[in-house]
């Protein structure tokens, strides 16, 4: 096997997958910013013509990762980690403002994100650091290190403001859990957003209700033999209200007017149907829009370039954030299915990758990968089918954008890259 | 356990992507979405809505051009209110308030600021309408009439409602569509279809060329103009009789079915439910419960038939064998039910049919009646028989005419009365009111024409309608052509129309003959009670009459029901001779019986009951 040159070890399978999901998501671009018909596609003042340029470009990226040394990632992790978390302080003095958000640089011919930056960069960071063979995942202080990892580039990037992309280091946790991080963490994690948004809905008193009724429960239903833990119970209990009566104080005084609006809408928090209606119509606008589209698809969809909404540019954002409605209206169920698989099957097909590598560092960083792809596609199809709130994060492979477009790719054929080599040089 | 949380997290979005999207695409999906398409807007094409004339040809309903003033709330530029509100004439508040609710409505589309303006409103405003950016003027069409009469007949449009709009996909926000009458009944044929052209549109509402280049685009389908049966002349002249008199009166041409009047009173002017003062209007009308003048009485009240129901007794017996004409019965003033004596005021005596009916001798038809179900061994058998003949007179049950309401009256058999009085705790004294059309029997003037149509055509009858042509098809349903069949044999309505055209020479109604027209009648007078306030009160009888003419050859049968208008002949009757005569001659010879009844009202009568005071009821004021 490892006779065989670079083409003969690389996976073409998820290769195959990504160039498939970068054509459907070119396609809808096009169809969503199509305005005269009798433009060549390459076009380059169009924004399909200028799509096609950035995914040249991400392909001159591939090359570029596919000829590098493969120790070159492992070796510099830490230099690129530190360069990326500079550049995220240098916006502070020097960031460009594009639609409020000091987010980038400008290099003149092209608009650098370090944040898209930093998410390779903090996952090889985070890779490295858990690899190594002195890092102890259960020892209490390097999980304190690990987590720092993770949450200094988020702590930057969230005042820029772009709380989206900061949300995105927060998938780094699944690399901790998959290398042993005990797992109690996620039940924690999922408590408090659950006891949240339970105390938003029904008031902690209800809360306060159910908890005892599940308390009781599990006394009733606990096997005789078992030993139930009465201290911690009660402390869990009793932090557990005090947390919900902590609620109501943070999301009257933390949260901002349109956050609270968001909750309200998402969670259908407003009582008063007029009030939800005009919310529907303002902050929700995007969502509504975007789910009726993708609602008029139907089974079989209108059909390429002939999605009315669509061609009346009806859903804001359409061919960044909310590209995947193009998908609902034009190609309808069907289209919708087909992507929802493709991109399952590709992540899938990443876990398998990522568990046969030799090379700690190899599957850590490709579970990094892994986990910072899903979550975009997670909040991203969850926000424009309507099932999140508004979130601004980019489909990856799909939506318009260089920097995007060329990271996601980075991030995927770096990993790809160590795979093709597991079998010469894994450790 | 670790090395699966992500793949089992991977799969779990999948699945509930897949959900959420089969909710959204295959379940909330509705294949006929063109119309909610923010993206497409329908521009319509509407047909005028199509004329109706009366059965002679004569126009009694077009069309007449109105003007709303529109507005497209956020196309509207600053502007000069004050100057605008003049033009209008509506002053600057409710300039505000109705500007608000357009806003509410939508910003995009249009709403109607101010409905149907006048011509000269119109003309006033057209030429100032381009310094004002955002508001436009749209033509539409409203009915017109050329009568002021058989606004119950013809029926009104209004705007759809919700309700509308949810059950009939056809219908869009604003548009008409017939409430009551021909306008509910011929709605489709009346409105014809509407043409519509597909836009589309970006999301700023600008036009970016025909969706799908116009495949889906209809033109405009015709309204078809409709004659009716009615006569415009005699339903014009019924009304102007029924002036300060409530009930209703239908006349029917026996040979055809074709309904030639049909009157309700007190009524209104269908004009009344067009234009701006459309709503004030109705409230006034339809609040009017004492007098309720938009209940069409004669197809929705459901009177004791009282005496003419005497003839269809007398038919059934005949038909049923259990005498001939000549069968004599003692009337003693009066007739023996138990040991309670029932009254009778036809002066006592021996009668035979013949003079039963010109008399409308009571005891002479409790006799007939008696005879009907001793015939068969038990009570019960003998109703049934006895219900089936009364209902193949259309009676006790609706008649399928082309009338949008109506009411089945009632004709009380043995599953009526079980209910009624408990099983088997009724017998031949409970129902012995049935003979002289009193007690449980009831029957609308429709029913009651009808019925008097079918024994003028000696055994059958046409279902009662009111269409008569269709655009200019001469085709009809055939259910309006074919004749149905009473159980009465043919031969046995000789003796029935002997004695009822004996009403006019010798009997109730001898001072209502019209000269030169020899008619068959029957009167009737119908005791009724009334409710106020929770106490029970007998009012003046109802007068009641039904006749045809002439005897040979019908051409008009007819039933008149007036509220409170005390014995037969007294106004029924009247009324009934002065139609025959208009329809039959064209013209009134007795002037002074006309004036009379133009003029006499029956208000004195309508008002005892909410008097609080005790009254007097069947008094002979002239």
């Amino acid at each position: 096997m490892s006779g065989r040159g670079l083409f003969g070890r690389i996976d073409w399978l998820s290769i195959f997958l990504y160039a498939f999901l970068v054509l459907i998501g070119w396609i809808n671009i096009y169809s969503t910013t199509l305005s005269d018909p009798n433009t060549s596609i390459f076009d380059f003042s169009t924004l399909y013509g200028k799509q096609l340029f950035f995914i040249g470009l991400a392909f001159a990226g591939i090359i570029f990762v596919l000829f590098i040394e493969t120790n070159f990632f492992e070796r510099f992790a830490s230099i690129f980690y530190i360069v990326s978390i500079l550049l995220l302080l240098g916006l502070f003095v020097f960031g460009k403002t594009i639609a409020g958000a000091t987010s980038w640089y400008d290099l003149g011919f092209f608009n650098l994100q370090p944040s898209e930056l930093a998410k390779v960069t903090t996952a090889l960071a985070l890779a490295k650091y858990l690899s190594d063979i002195q890092t102890d995942i259960k020892n209490r202080k390097h999980q304190l290190y690990a987590l720092i990892i993770i949450l200094l580039p988020a702590l930057l990037i969230l005042p820029q403001p772009d709380p989206g992309s900061s949300l995105i280091y927060f998938s780094l946790f699944f690399v901790l859990f998959r290398e042993g991080f005990p797992l109690y963490y996620l039940g924690i994690l999922l408590i408090t957003v659950a006891l949240f948004a339970t105390t938003l809905m029904f008031g902690t008193v209800w809360v306060a209700i159910g908890l005892g009724i599940l308390t009781l429960l599990i006394f009733i239903f606990k096997r005789k033999s078992t030993k139930i833990p009465i201290l911690p119970l009660i402390i869990t209990f009793t932090i557990s209200i005090l947390f919900s009566l902590s609620v109501g104080f943070v999301y009257e005084n933390v949260f901002e007017q349109r956050h609270r609006d968001r909750f309200a809408l998402w969670l259908s928090l407003e009582k008063d149907e007029q009030k939800l209606e005009e919310i529907r119509k303002t902050i929700g606008y995007n969502t509504y829009q975007s789910e009726k589209a993708i609602e008029s698809g139907g089974f079989f969809g209108k059909g390429f370039l002939e999605g009315t909404r669509t061609k009346g540019d009806f859903v804001p954002e359409q061919h960044t954030d909310y590209i995947f409605s193009s998908v609902g209206e034009e190609w309808g169920f069907m289209g919708t299915v087909t992507v929802i698989l493709l991109f399952s099957f590709f992540f899938l097909r990443l876990i398998y990758i990522a568990e046969r590598q030799k090379s700690d560092f190899s599957r850590m960083f490709g579970y990094g990968v892994i986990s910072i792809l899903l979550i975009h596609y997670f909040i991203n199809i969850g926000m424009v089918i309507g099932l999140l709130p508004t979130i601004g994060v980019p489909l990856p492979f799909f939506s318009y954008g260089g920097s995007g477009l060329i990271f996601f790719t980075m991030l995927l054929f770096i990993f790809l890259k160590l795979d093709s080599n597991r079998l010469k040089d894994g450790i | 356990m670790k090395k699966l949380l992500l793949s089992s997290i991977i799969v779990l979005i999948g699945f509930t992507f897949i959900g959420r999207l089969s909710y959204l695409q295959l379940f909330r999906f509705s294949p006929d979405q063109t119309l909610e398409d923010p993206a497409i807007k329908a521009i319509y094409d509407y047909p005028e809505r199509g004329y109706i004339y009366d059965r002679y040809g004569e126009l009694m309903v077009g069309n007449q051009p109105a003007y709303d003033v529109m507005v497209i709330p956020r196309e509207v530029k600053p502007l000069d209110t004050l100057e605008f509100c003049s033009l209008l004439g509506i002053d600057k508040a409710s300039f505000i308030k109705k500007m608000k609710t357009a806003r509410v409505y939508s910003p995009r589309l249009p709403s109607v600021l101010v409905p149907q303006l006048s011509k000269e409103d119109y003309a006033r405003l057209q030429e100032k309408m381009r310094h004002f950016t955002g508001f436009y003027i749209q033509k539409r069409s409203l009915r017109y009439y050329t009568t002021n009469s058989a606004a119950n007949v013809l029926g009104y449009i209004s705007e759809v409602n919700e309700t509308d709009l949810q059950n009939n996909p056809y219908y869009v926000a604003g548009e008409l569509k017939g409430r009551t009458g021909i306008e509910k009944q011929y709605e489709e044929i009346l409105r014809g279809r509407k043409g519509v052209m597909f836009i589309q549109k970006d999301r700023f509402n600008r036009d970016i060329g025909p969706y799908k280049d116009g495949k889906l685009d209809t033109l405009p389908e015709q309204g078809k103009e409709l004659h009716i049966t009615i006569d415009k002349k005699l339903q014009e002249y019924g009304e102007r009789l029924m002036h300060g008199k409530r009930g209703g009166i239908v006349a029917i041409e026996p040979k055809s079915g074709e309904i030639l009047a049909m009157i309700s009173g007190p009524t209104y002017n269908p004009a009344l439910l067009v234009g701006r003062q459309r709503s004030k209007n109705y409230s006034k009308l339809h609040y009017d419960t004492i007098s309720k003048p938009t209940w069409d009485r004669s197809i929705l009240a459901e009177p004791s038939p009282g005496s003419p129901f005497k003839t269809l007794n007398a038919l059934v017996a005949l038909q049923e064998g259990v005498l001939d004409p000549g069968t004599k019965f003692r009337c003693y003033n009066g007739f023996y039910v138990g040991n309670q004596k029932k009254g009778c005021h036809c002066g006592g005596g021996v009668r035979d049919m013949n003079s039963g009916i010109y008399q409308s001798c009571n005891a002479y038809f409790a006799g007939t009646f008696r005879k009907i179900y001793e015939k068969y061994p038990t009570t019960d058998e003998g109703m049934e028989v006895w219900e089936k003949h009364m209902k193949s007179f259309g009676l006790g049950g609706y008649l399928g005419t082309d009338i949008p309401t109506g009411r089945p009256g009632r004709i009380p058999g043995k599953a009526f009365y079980d209910k009624w009085y408990g099983d088997g705790r009724w017998g031949s004294s409970t129902i012995i009111s049935n003979a002289i059309g009193q007690g449980e029997v009831a029957a609308t003037p429709l029913q009651l024409a009808n019925m008097t149509a079918a024994i003028a055509n000696r055994g059958y009858f046409y279902t009662p309608h009111i269409i008569k042509n269709i655009g200019n098809t001469g085709s009809l349903d055939p259910k309006y052509t074919e004749p149905r069949q009473t159980t009465i044999a043919k031969e046995h309505f000789e003796p029935v129309i002997k004695g009822m055209s004996n009403v006019y020479k010798y009997g109730t109604a001898r001072w209502v003959q019209v000269p030169g027209i020899e008619i068959a009648g029957k009167t009737g007078t119908v005791e009724n009670f009334v409710r106020v306030n929770g106490e029970r009160m007998q009012l003046t009888d109802h007068s009641v009459f039904v006749a045809f003419a002439p005897v040979e050859n019908p051409k008009i049968a007819l039933a008149v029901y007036i509220e409170n208008g005390y014995y037969g002949s007294r106004y029924a009757g009247h009324i009934a001779s002065l139609l025959i005569e208009k329809y039959v001659k064209g013209e009134i010879t007795r002037k002074d019986l006309e004036k009379r009844m133009l003029e006499k009202t029956l208000e004195h009568e309508y008002v005892k009951p909410y008097s609080g005071e005790p009254f007097k009821i069947n008094e002979y004021v002239w």
